[in-house]
């Protein structure tokens, strides 16, 4: 799930960076001012939400470290060496104040960057993000389910084409592998519970947030876009009808307009917040 | 080659539905529903009773082992039963522990005391196994990342091993163990310290570490000789590679034994519980047995190109008849001088010197299980204890204060 989708229309290029001791990879696309995204279990691929962004800004899409071969997970022994692995990448690209936008596990690590230094962050979309934790609504363990029970869980409608790139091919050990890698680097911040302290932080996020949740969500229950609001300091919530996990793929026009609406300063200038 | 009466205790009375209606016999299968402390103390004691009787026998050890949450070995704590047995093996085995699973002790210097204790206990006699862990206890029942497995086994080995051997107190600061005073009373009574075993199915890094530190690895799988041939044909080229002799006391592997008067008779005695141990202990869901970030890129890449994943999914789509038990190697069943036979055929394959022999399997009630031992003591154990004398090696990984019921004479002589 590396390669650029044959959707994309945007001219997207590669670039490849060392930051300390961690290689990083980074798809860089569009015009405009900058945005990060940091992307969720699935990896990293230049997807139609993101040639959408493109549309308006220069997105900087970043793998998460440890997905390939290498040893960045040695170096990066929890989530506190995680941001400041991404705090440093933002200086090697020369950004100092950026949008960001991050899906599920890059929602966690979004909102943790933020709190972390909240003057670099002016605007923060988190899509259905992980990172707290409720007992009455406990966030399904991915790890321990066949890979075929995936669709079912994070698609509202588990027969949509989505479904086809979430499960590798089962006659072909060396892609399993890669996949279960991919899995393995995020899991490595988020094993046995997504919760890594992000609710004694977030109080400190400056930035206006948009949540952006899937109505039909089974993987992280819609219920965590209050507890998530309840803790921000400015908060709205973007509830997408017919959506799952991945909002901004099974809804792409309601959850595009949503979030390049909110990104942009001067309609929500306009909308008079 | 040494006899190891190894028991894993497992639970022998599971509902006959109980595949079909559980998830898993490991992690999740519901504790209040399915086991009855009080049918837990039964086991207990026939399971104990039974290593007994192997001691009392000529059995070379007794050996115990660590699960969790497991429905077909709930010896949560082995260092328990081996205290128990320390006690009551008047006989003189060595007490194999294979093992305490070191990732899973914060601070691992738990494991160094308690095992220097049984070390103490039983005057030496402790064999101390340091397995990484199954993917099912390690990240699934107690909650470490995979990714961190192999770091945290391989930290713990180091500080266990510093422990025993370098006067105390002293700092030790790991990335996961953090002690400013190691000094545990009392270190072990075998010196430098217990001889550690190693076990495992089948990763690069864990045999290079046998070779690097001289352990003994031990292959523990349920499906036999046959099936484990290419993996330890792996072991003994890693060894060759690294300039490590041929010793086979260096190695041992599992086996699952039936013992009976005739060949016809075993199967009539013990194909049923060999039934329930492959269709109800074996019940483990795929995604259970490598979380993601468990085993490495490199031990990946040998299991792919040694088709292990294509191999466990035919065995696991057997049926587990007792013939195709019988011939896949799963099981040896028959006569004394049918598993006699046999168990040679196996150990030359794998070219091993340690036999941890299954005698009690799945349901096998009380008294079976004693005539399997029995059986496999007076009738067995001549035959195989001496398979690897002509060529003259020593086992330097017996616990010294074992009794030694294999001597092989002169061996020195015979091969330095």
């Amino acid at each position: 799930m590396t390669a650029t989708t044959p959707t994309a229309t945007s001219n997207v290029t590669e670039r490849q960076l060392q930051v300390g001791q961690i290689p990083a990879r980074v798809l860089v696309g569009g015009t405009g001012e900058p945005v990060l995204f940091l992307h969720g279990a699935g990896g990293l691929m230049w997807d139609p939400f993101l040639d959408a962004l493109a549309g308006d800004y220069t997105v900087y899409a970043v793998e998460h470290p440890g997905a390939g071969e290498g040893d960045a997970l040695a170096h990066l022994p929890g989530i506190w060496e995680l941001v400041l692995f991404y705090d440093e990448l933002l200086d090697a690209l020369e950004l100092d104040t950026v949008r960001v936008v991050g899906h599920s596990f890059g929602g966690m690590v979004a909102a943790e960057l933020a709190a972390n230094n909240p003057r670099r962050v002016s605007r923060l979309v988190l899509l259905a993000p992980i990172g707290l934790w409720r007992d009455d609504a406990p966030i399904p363990d991915i790890a321990a389910m066949p890979p075929e029970s995936l669709p079912g869980l994070v698609l509202a409608d588990p027969n949509s084409p989505l479904a086809e790139m979430m499960v590798p091919p089962a006659d072909d050990p060396q892609a399993l592998f890669e996949a279960s890698t991919r899995m393995a680097s995020i899991l490595h911040f988020i094993w046995p519970i997504p919760d890594k302290g992000l609710d004694r932080r977030i109080h400190r996020i400056s930035a206006p947030t948009l949540l952006v949740w899937g109505s039909k969500d089974k993987l992280v229950s819609p219920v965590y876009a209050e507890d998530f609001a309840a803790r921000l300091r400015t908060a709205e919530i973007s509830m997408i009808d017919g959506a799952g996990h991945l909002p901004h793929l099974e809804q792409p026009d309601a959850a595009r307009k949503a979030v390049l609406g909110f990104l942009d300063d001067s309609a929500t200038a306009a909308r008079g917040r | 080659m040494k006899s190891i009466m190894f028991h894993l205790m497992p639970y022998r009375d599971l509902p006959a539905d109980f595949e079909n209606k559980h998830e898993s016999i490991w992690v999740t299968p519901p504790n209040s529903e399915l086991c009855d402390p009080q049918r837990v103390a039964q086991y207990y004691k026939w399971n104990l009773d039974e290593l007994e009787l192997a001691d009392s026998l000529g059995f070379d050890a007794v050996g115990v082992n660590e699960h969790h949450q497991n429905g077909y070995g709930f010896m949560a704590s082995p260092n328990l039963m081996a205290s128990a047995l320390a006690r009551r093996t008047p006989n003189n085995s060595a007490i194999m522990v294979l093992g305490n699973t070191l990732a899973l002790y914060s601070p691992a210097t738990r494991v160094a005391e308690e095992f220097a204790m049984l070390d103490v206990l039983s005057e030496g006699r402790l064999a101390a196994g340091f397995p990484v862990g199954t993917s099912m206890d390690v990240n699934f029942c107690y909650g470490v990342p995979p990714t961190q497995t192999r770091p945290r086994f391989r930290e713990a080995e180091e500080l266990i091993i510093k422990a025993w051997t370098q006067p105390g107190p002293f700092a030790f600061n790991g990335q996961y163990n953090q002690l400013r005073y190691v000094n545990p009373w009392p270190q072990p009574l075998q010196q430098p310290h217990p001889p550690v075993w190693l076990a495992g199915g089948g990763s690069v890094e864990t045999w290079e570490l046998a070779a690097k530190k001289d352990y003994t690895y031990s292959y523990l799988s349920f499906f036999g000789a046959k099936f484990g041939k290419k993996l330890m044909d792996g072991f003994w080229a890693k060894m060759d590679e690294l300039g490590v002799d041929r010793n086979p006391f260096r190695a041992g592997f599992a086996q699952q034994i039936c013992v009976s008067e005739t060949d016809e008779r075993a199967e009539q005695e013990y194909l049923e519980h060999c039934s329930y141990f492959f269709n109800k202990c074996l019940h483990i869901p795929p995604y259970f047995f490598e979380a993601p970030g468990y085993r490495t890129r490199r031990s990946t890449e040998f299991a792919i190109k040694t088709n292990q994943p294509g191999e466990i999914a035919a065995a696991a789509a057997l049926e587990k008849n007792w013939k195709t038990l019988n011939e896949e190697g799963f099981i040896i069943g028959g006569s004394p001088s049918t598993v006699a036979d046999r168990l040679i055929e196996a150990a030359k394959t794998l070219r091993v010197g340690n036999l941890h022999a299954l005698l009690q399997i799945g349901s096998m009630p009380h008294e079976l299980t004693k005539k399997n031992i029995t059986l496999f003591a007076e009738e067995v154990i001549p035959r195989i204890r001496h398979i690897w004398d002509d060529e003259g090696w020593t086992h330097r990984w017996w616990p010294q204060g074992a009794a030694v019921r294999a001597v092989t004479d002169a061996p020195d002589r015979a091969r330095v």
